[in-house]
């Protein structure tokens, strides 16, 4: 699937772009979601999401008010749901730098219509993500001393601790991630100002665009620019969740201290993530009727990606299973055991059913290209990679080495409306984002568009043979096939 | 014509991509530097079309990326080996294996900022004012038409043999802008059909 300039009709490729799609038609689709009046449907979903917003800031000022007592987490367990949504809203947010980055360097075009949406879902869930470890050190005053910063006790941080590492790793990822996703808005925020007929959009959105004219001296740094971004993302959003699973498997938890940690945790992540892609795309796509530049193609091609990640992440839990059984460590083993047919098997078997079972549907053309069946699988995916971070951290603390440090954890109120309070800050940030700026990649996505290859003619239709010293370089020049 | 200040620029309009290329590669073996083309996306093969040399971005983010390293390389060194050794696990209070994630994370953060900041500054961005965006018709390189315009700063530039020049690569349309607030002048396309 190179997916490039014009398709490979031999390959059973097709247009990447619905019937009829031009560049005008493309301007029009996009912009005008953020110039017409928003329907009454985003103003429902923007009411509900933002009353979870406030939910979550009365949750976690109840939290700052009283202390981290107000959580079920309790010996043993003294990481669980704030861990948990950690890792399962930072997971989310890989998805975006996969499909802007890998996928840019793969040079899979079909990408450029979910890429902004993807990437802006990607900031919104760090900074979900971020909200966790922020709150739950128990002296927020203190928050500070996760950086390293003077304070009066003189201390520095232990830079041999993998908590530092991710502190650095997670920061790193979203300010990288924040720029990677302004810097492709420029061109795009450029049309909505050439478009804006009133005083103040023309005001912010020209001050945004940074005074953008198209200018192929520009588009040149700008695309080196990009180019260097996804390079420098592609084995960032890698180290991110790898360090997370360091966090785990540097300790001597069994259960936790396994080597397939990062790759498993990278995959998981990315599983995740496009679940929450799909999710959000098939609501969006279908509310503002942008089906023309997200095609079914496109959600086929993701639903194959959630395949390949689902049984990667299925393989993994095979893995574990067995190395804990070959290792002949009889705690990992008890562990392991424990988790499938404890106390939490309902936790282990909903992880399994959802991650592992669901994604296997996809094998199956008619299911995968299904709309309402991607969009219950796409769900429950997201549901099981909630559950495989719940299992991995409580199921491996909740019985520690003795029996008499045997426990329980039950989540408090405080817990699940904070959880869900992050939920609703993630839609209100998703909800402005579709309503005020582009959410499909206008630039890019008309650079994909047959009218935009120099040697596009209609008449002669490919018939050209002279590659240009820019194309020579790429893997399938569209001039040579027809 | 009421103008006596020099005109800042001949904008010529197209309505293919194609055609684009053309007129570009007219105008750079015809000896123009001070020319520029404005599409609403990047189009392929432009850059050997307008003979422009290789962005000079590179260097600058391996400037940068060696930065980020050193900074994180000395910060750890100097915090946790010199200014408050502390010892965990039995380990050195300065070993490397443990910095690699930082120093990985600090090379890639310095790296991408100085990507976007050097890109900036390579482009003149942000920039608050420009005499290209006295032609109304210009809000359409953002949207479906490619333009190419030539400052009358280039020494090549003379009006009616640059106009004849963009006018024998079939442009659509053509006008003059001031460098001031007053509307683009428009120019009525001969029929020079050069060959």
């Amino acid at each position: 699937m190179a997916y490039h300039g014009l398709p490979i009709k031999s390959l059973g490729e097709t247009p990447l772009l619905g019937e009829g799609a031009t560049f005008r038609s493309i301007t029009e689709a996009v912009s005008r979601v953020t110039e017409n009046a928003a329907p009454r449907g985003w103003w429902v979903a923007f009411l509900i999401a933002f009353n979870f917003t406030g939910i979550m800031g009365l949750a976690i000022a109840y939290l700052f008010w009283t202390g981290v007592g107000v959580w079920g987490n309790n010996a043993p367990v003294y990481w669980a749901w704030d861990i948990t949504n950690f890792v399962w809203w930072i997971g989310i947010g890989h998805a975006g730098t996969l499909i802007s980055a890998v996928l840019f360097l793969f040079r899979q075009k079909w990408r450029t219509a979910i890429n902004r949406f993807a990437e802006a879902m990607t900031i919104f869930a760090v900074i979900c993500a971020l909200i966790f470890p922020g709150i739950h050190v128990g002296r927020v005053w203190h928050a500070y001393y996760l950086f390293p910063l003077p304070n009066e006790m003189q201390l520095w941080p232990n830079f041999k601790s993998p908590l530092i590492w991710d502190i650095f790793a997670v920061s790193t990822y979203f300010t990288v991630s924040l720029l990677f996703w302004y810097v492709g808005l420029i061109p795009d925020l450029a049309t909505l100002r050439d478009r804006a007929r009133n005083m103040i959009r023309k005001r912010i959105y020209g001050a945004l665009a940074l005074g953008w004219r198209g200018s192929n001296r520009a588009w040149q740094n700008y695309e080196r620019a990009y180019l260097i971004l996804a390079a420098l993302s592609t084995p960032l959003v890698l180290s991110v969740h790898s360090v997370v699973s360091f966090d785990f498997a540097t300790s001597v938890m069994p259960g936790w201290h396994t080597t397939i940690f990062p790759p498993y945790f990278v995959a998981g992540a990315v599983f995740s993530g496009f679940a929450m892609v799909m999710t959000l795309m098939l609501v969006t796509r279908a509310v503002y009727g942008v089906r023309s530049i997200v095609t079914l193609k496109h959600l086929e091609l993701m639903n194959k990606i959630m395949l390949v990640t689902g049984s990667l992440v299925g393989y993994a839990y095979g893995m574990e299973f067995f190395i804990a059984w070959y290792s002949g460590n009889e705690y990992e083993l008890y562990v392991f055991k424990n988790r499938a047919t404890g106390p939490y098997a309902w936790a282990y078997w909903t992880m399994i059913s959802c991650n592992v079972i669901s994604p296997q549907l996809f094998w199956f053309k008619k299911l995968r290209t299904s709309i309402p069946v991607m969009f219950v699988i796409s769900i429950a995916i997201n549901v099981g990679m909630w559950f495989e971070r719940f299992v991995i951290i409580v199921t491996s603390l909740h019985r520690d080495f003795l029996p008499s440090s045997w426990g329980y954890f039950r989540p408090t109120l405080v817990d699940i409306f904070t959880y869900l309070g992050t939920l609703g800050f993630f839609f209100t940030a998703f909800l402005l984002f579709i309503r005020w700026v582009p959410m499909i990649a206008i630039a890019e996505v008309k650079g994909v568009l047959p009218e935009a290859d120099p040697h596009y003619h209609p008449e002669e239709h490919g018939a050209e043979a002279a590659p240009v010293a820019g194309q020579a370089a790429e893997p399938l020049a569209a001039t040579a096939e027809e | 014509m009421a103008k006596n200040k020099k005109p800042a620029l001949l904008l010529a309009e197209f309505d293919t991509t194609p055609t684009l290329i053309h007129a570009a590669e007219k105008l750079r073996d015809a000896g123009y530097k001070s020319f520029d083309t404005h599409t609403p996306f990047p189009v392929h093969g432009m850059d050997a079309a307008m003979g422009l040399p290789d962005s000079k971005l590179g260097p600058m983010v391996f400037a940068g990326g060696l930065a980020g390293f050193t900074t994180a390389f000395v910060m750890i060194w100097w915090m946790n080996g010199v200014d408050y050794p502390l010892v965990v696990g039995g380990k050195p209070p300065f070993s490397i294996p443990s910095m690699v994630p930082i120093l990985f994370e600090l090379t890639v953060l310095f790296s991408s900022i100085t990507a976007v900041l050097g890109m900036f500054h390579l482009n003149r961005i942000p920039q608050h004012h420009h005499p290209i965006f006295n032609s109304s018709r210009f809000d359409a390189a953002s949207d479906d038409k490619f333009f190419v315009s030539v400052g009358t700063d280039d020494p090549k530039f003379d009006l009616d043999k640059t106009k004849r020049l963009l006018e024998s690569v079939h442009c659509t349309h053509i006008e003059l802008i001031h460098d001031d607030d007053s509307p683009a002048e428009e120019l009525s396309l001969g029929h020079a059909e050069a060959s």
